[in-house]
């Protein structure tokens, strides 16, 4: 049983409204990090219609953050590591950080830690394409496409042609 | 393809899979080691534990830098200092320090098999960091990590061994590693030290280094393992030199561009020339950088089963 919420052409509007939004707040020292793997697909879109309305480049980076999981030894088999990519200097940059679903939030306060790793950004701010509620820590995002409420037994898919071969946000029910 | 062993004792019992599954996630630890915080939390609260009994320097410490890398906290355990000296088996050896609550053993002996024995006793993941003539399989996959690194595959690639096989662990996880891989293998040195039957494992043999050379993508140079010769299988290192070493005259022989690789430790001016040390073929120094990373990797991949 699944349900769209958003389909391919609603899904393009909202990631290119939103890359002129963070670009009006973020400034012109900005750089976008995407988490992988399909915020780093967004991050990247972000970064396009970044350089298309704003007529520049922004340097785009990935975050892996399965080594810096808080769940190690419940997860199981282990997942795969697929690498990390940050080829800028990250000292006093705006760092637009991208994911496609923010729902517990510990995705988010993995890819925090790793990304102080690299260096001190002047600003962090947290650009997703679906809230879902459901925080466990306190963490908000800054820009937001959809908010989505779903049950529990619910979860919310954003796929990406890159990926999924098609593009759409969908609810899905766990059996 | 998902990895489900908790212990890295040999290359034999791993599948072509397996260690493709080895190799792809190494290169994402080999990242960690070029940032500026040269650490990730991946195994933070785990300890390692080194047992060595037998002397290294590098694949100690190798193993060392990649646990800490990840987080892990290293304890490194001295044989000559331990109850080992007092009479204790190793596998009650390993049984004690498990009680003490560790997560992984890396192991290296002089008894081929004696991690295998460790592996049996705990529970921990174990790694073999080298036992006896046998398998050395850490070793064999960061040469397999570099040689896919240079030439983006292994399969077809035509690879000299050559030396002191018989003594040699690291050309035994070598040779199953590259024959699984899909690797064509030719194994050269003194017949007194190329092991009978050894065309079994599906290599060539071949007691002439100018042919062995001749058309390879990989010269691979392995140590004279003196410590491991009692009795004597040539009449003296010159001529060993003058017969097998390598220097600038053999490096022009093969036709194209091969890669040049050692496991180290060297021995200048016998199974290799300081002449050809530091040509630009040479692998000898990205072999250890690799080393790190392909140790995180399997320090990672293995404890996570635990």
């Amino acid at each position: 049983m699944e349900r769209t919420i958003l389909d391919a052409e609603e899904m393009t509007g909202f990631i290119e409204k939103l890359a002129v939004e963070s670009l009006k707040e973020a400034g012109s020292h900005l750089a976008v990090v995407g988490i992988k793997k399909r915020g780093a697909i967004i991050a990247n879109r972000i970064a396009e219609s970044i350089r298309i309305a704003g007529m520049r480049e922004v340097p785009l980076g990935f975050l892996d953050i399965t080594l810096y999981r808080d769940d190690f030894s419940r997860i199981g088999p282990n997942p795969v590591v697929s690498g990390t990519e940050i080829s800028f200097d990250l000292e006093g940059r705006t760092i637009l950080l991208v994911d496609d679903v923010l729902y517990t939030g510990r995705t988010v306060r993995a890819a925090l830690d790793e990304l102080i790793d690299f260096g001190r950004p002047g600003l962090v701010r947290l650009l997703v394409l679906v809230d879902r509620q459901g925080r466990e820590l306190p963490i908000h995002p800054d820009f937001v496409g959809i908010k989505a409420v779903v049950a529990s037994n619910q979860y919310v898919e954003v796929r990406v042609k890159e990926i999924d071969g098609m593009d759409g946000v969908v609810v899905v029910e766990r059996r | 393809m998902k990895w489900t062993k908790r212990s890295l004792i040999c290359l034999e019992h791993l599948s072509r899979e397996e260690i493709v599954e080895v190799l792809d996630t190494v290169s994402s630890f080999k990242e960690v080691s070029h940032r500026a915080i040269k650490k990730v939390p991946a195994l933070r609260g785990k300890t390692v534990v080194n047992l060595f009994f037998e002397p290294s320097t590098r694949t100690k410490t190798s193993f060392e830098l990649a646990a800490k890398r990840l987080s892990a906290d290293v304890l490194s355990f001295e044989v000559s200092t331990s109850s080992v000296s007092k009479g204790e088996t190793i596998a009650d050896t390993a049984r004690n320090i498990e009680a003490m609550k560790v997560d992984c053993f890396i192991v290296r002996h002089p008894g081929s098999g004696a991690p295998y024995i460790i592996e049996q006793a705990v529970s921990s993941a174990v790694i073999n960091a080298g036992d006896g003539c046998h398998e050395h399989p850490t070793q064999a996959l960061l040469d397999l990590f570099t040689m896919r690194e240079r030439f983006q595959k292994i399969e077809g690639l035509r690879v000299a061994l050559i030396g002191d096989v018989r003594h040699s662990r690291v050309a035994r996880s070598n040779i199953w590693g590259l024959t699984k891989m899909g690797a064509e293998v030719t194994v050269c040195g003194p017949p007194t030290l190329i092991p009978m039957g050894i065309e079994n494992l599906g290599v060539k043999v071949e007691y002439s280094i100018e042919k062995a050379v001749k058309e390879v993508d990989v010269v691979y140079l392995l140590r004279l393992q003196k410590e491991r010769q009692q009795e004597h299988f040539f009449p003296a290192a010159s001529e060993y030199r003058n017969l097998y070493g390598f220097n600038a005259m053999r490096a022009a022989i093969p036709s194209g561009t091969f890669l040049l690789m050692h496991p180290g430790p060297m021995n200048r001016g016998i199974e290799i020339r300081s002449e050809v040390v530091d040509l630009p073929n040479s692998m000898i120094l990205p072999q250890v950088t690799n080393g790190i990373a392909v140790r995180m990797a399997v320090l990672y991949l293995t404890i996570s089963q635990v």
